[in-house]
């Protein structure tokens, strides 16, 4: 067993009355892709939002690379001091639905700002940095466009960029297609499988059922804040679970 | 023929012997943009607060300064350190009591700009930044005041522009800015052209900051 990377441990979350996840446990390892499935409502983007701390859990444990992130103490859940927890932010990174690029940046500095500003590194590391990354994304001569000149798909490669500038051990995914025009998704799941041939660990919350097929290690079903079902992709496609049939069959026909 | 002559002359007359009058104006102007631009943000922050008491207080300064006139504020600070503090108004504090009273005022309506551009910025913004590791002042200061700044220069325009001619407001006063001093050699020449060629100079002001602010917004032009 390798390294776990990603950890969360009895998680809940609810927004007022309403119970959004609901007892979530989940690990992932170095080098593995795990796609979440489920039903639009299902809790799946509340299920990154906490895990990636842009929303504050009710309950549980988060950690990553062993390191606690939040934990439950005496009196409920307590997260880590605010030096540990800029630490453990520099090990993910996460790609947005509709992209968040900084429209008022080229692409070149939506990509090498944050290295600069939050790492420290000289303008030449991160243009360096950010020049090949760019490069191996197909984005090479778009560096001097800025966002509202790119279609969507490219906007969403630009924004992947940028959460590979900083070098993130894990990186999370929300519907990264799903802003997008048809015709645009494939050059973003192309990038994607790119990544998961360089053993990025990547959580991918998807609709496209296909791709999470022949790219997941590992497939999670989600459905009223509950991981209903978890297995690989042949498991999980062969599921004698109905709501998982039922659903997998809406995208799949 | 003969009234174009006329203003014309008056136009010399008022640019060689009331140049004073007029720097007085571009003064009262440009102070008070100095003052309340940055006052405005302030305001915008206490506006926005999550402290109540100092959100209401924000509100309640806002509400004054927006729902009575400037010229009532202008008196009320001039003649406010004699019936509240027993002190003397000096002839000095005529001029800064306008700034004074200005600067308060304008900086209630560039608050409430500020505001509305800071709550049009999507909230993917933040959390992107928050995301990325950039700290809170980082953000506001890096990827959001930019942003904004864009989405206020028109309507910070507008009050730029409403703020030339209220400066005129000082003559209430009796500051010798170019209203105060057109009104003055129009009632002893008994004469309407001085303060024709007083509007002529409002509207001559008013063009130049049209321009300077249409530049900017060009030069902002570069995204969306
Ligand atoms: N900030 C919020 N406040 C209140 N309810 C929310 C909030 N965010 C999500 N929800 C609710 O939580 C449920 C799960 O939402 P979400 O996690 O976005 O689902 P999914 O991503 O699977 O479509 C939905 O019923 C949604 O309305
Ligand atoms: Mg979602």
């Amino acid at each position: 067993m390798g390294e776990i990377l990603f950890e969360v441990t009895n998680m809940s979350k609810s927004f007022g009355e309403l119970e959004v996840i609901r007892d979530v446990s989940l690990a992932v390892e170095k080098g593995e892709v795990v796609s979440i499935i489920g039903p639009s409502g299902s809790g799946k983007s509340t299920l990154l939002r906490c895990a990636t701390m842009l929303e504050k859990m009710d309950s549980g444990e988060l950690a990553f690379l062993g390191e606690k992130a939040a934990y439950m103490g005496a009196s409920g859940i307590e997260y880590a001091d605010k030096k540990a927890l800029k630490k453990i932010r520099s090990y993910y990174g996460l790609v947005f639905q509709n992209f968040n690029l900084f429209p008022h940046y080229s692409v070149l500095k939506n990509v090498i700002d944050a290295p600069m500003t939050v790492d420290g590194l000289s303008k030449e590391e991160a243009v360096a940095r950010a020049m090949e990354i760019l490069d191996r994304l197909g984005l090479a001569d778009k560096v001097d466009s800025y966002p509202c000149e790119l279609s969507g798909g490219q906007q969403q490669r630009v924004s992947i960029a940028r959460a590979l500038a900083l070098k993130p051990q894990v990186l999370f995914f929300d519907e990264p297609t799903s802003a997008l025009d048809p015709e645009l998704t494939g050059e973003v799941l192309k990038v994607i499988k790119q990544l998961a041939a360089e053993h990025m660990t990547m959580i991918i919350v998807t609709h496209e059922m296909q791709f999470a097929k022949e790219l997941s290690d590992r497939i999670v079903f989600i459905e009223g804040g509950v991981i209903v079902a978890e297995g690989s992709p042949d498991e999980i496609f062969a599921s004698d679970n109905s709501r998982v049939r039922e659903f997998i069959g809406k995208f799949t026909s | 023929m003969e009234a174009v002559k006329s203003l014309f002359e008056s136009m010399i007359y008022l640019a060689t012997h009331l140049s004073e009058a007029m720097l007085v104006s571009v003064e009262i102007f440009l102070l008070t943009l100095l003052f309340a631009l940055p006052l405005g943000l302030l305001v915008a922050f206490g506006r926005m607060s999550k402290n109540p008491i100092i959100c209401t207080v924000v509100k309640i300064y806002i509400a004054i300064m927006r729902g009575t006139p400037l010229m009532l504020q202008l008196i009320v600070v001039y003649f406010a350190p004699f019936f509240v503090f027993g002190m003397k108004i000096t002839q000095s504090y005529r001029f800064i009591a306008v700034i004074i009273a200005f600067s308060i005022n304008y900086a209630a309506y560039f608050a409430e700009i500020y505001r509305a551009g800071i709550q049009s910025i999507p909230v993917g913004q933040y959390e992107a930044a928050h995301i990325l590791g950039y700290s809170k002042a980082q953000t506001f200061f890096k990827i959001i005041m930019p942003q904004v700044v864009k989405r206020i220069l028109p309507p910070v325009t507008n009050e730029t522009i409403t703020l030339v001619k209220d400066t005129s407001l000082a003559f209430a006063i009796a500051v010798a800015e170019m209203f105060t001093k057109a009104k003055e050699l129009s009632a002893s020449q008994a004469s309407i052209t001085p303060l024709m060629a007083a509007g002529v100079f409002y509207f001559i002001f008013n063009y130049l900051v049209a321009f300077i602010m249409e530049r900017f917004e060009k030069a902002l032009d570069y995204y969306r």
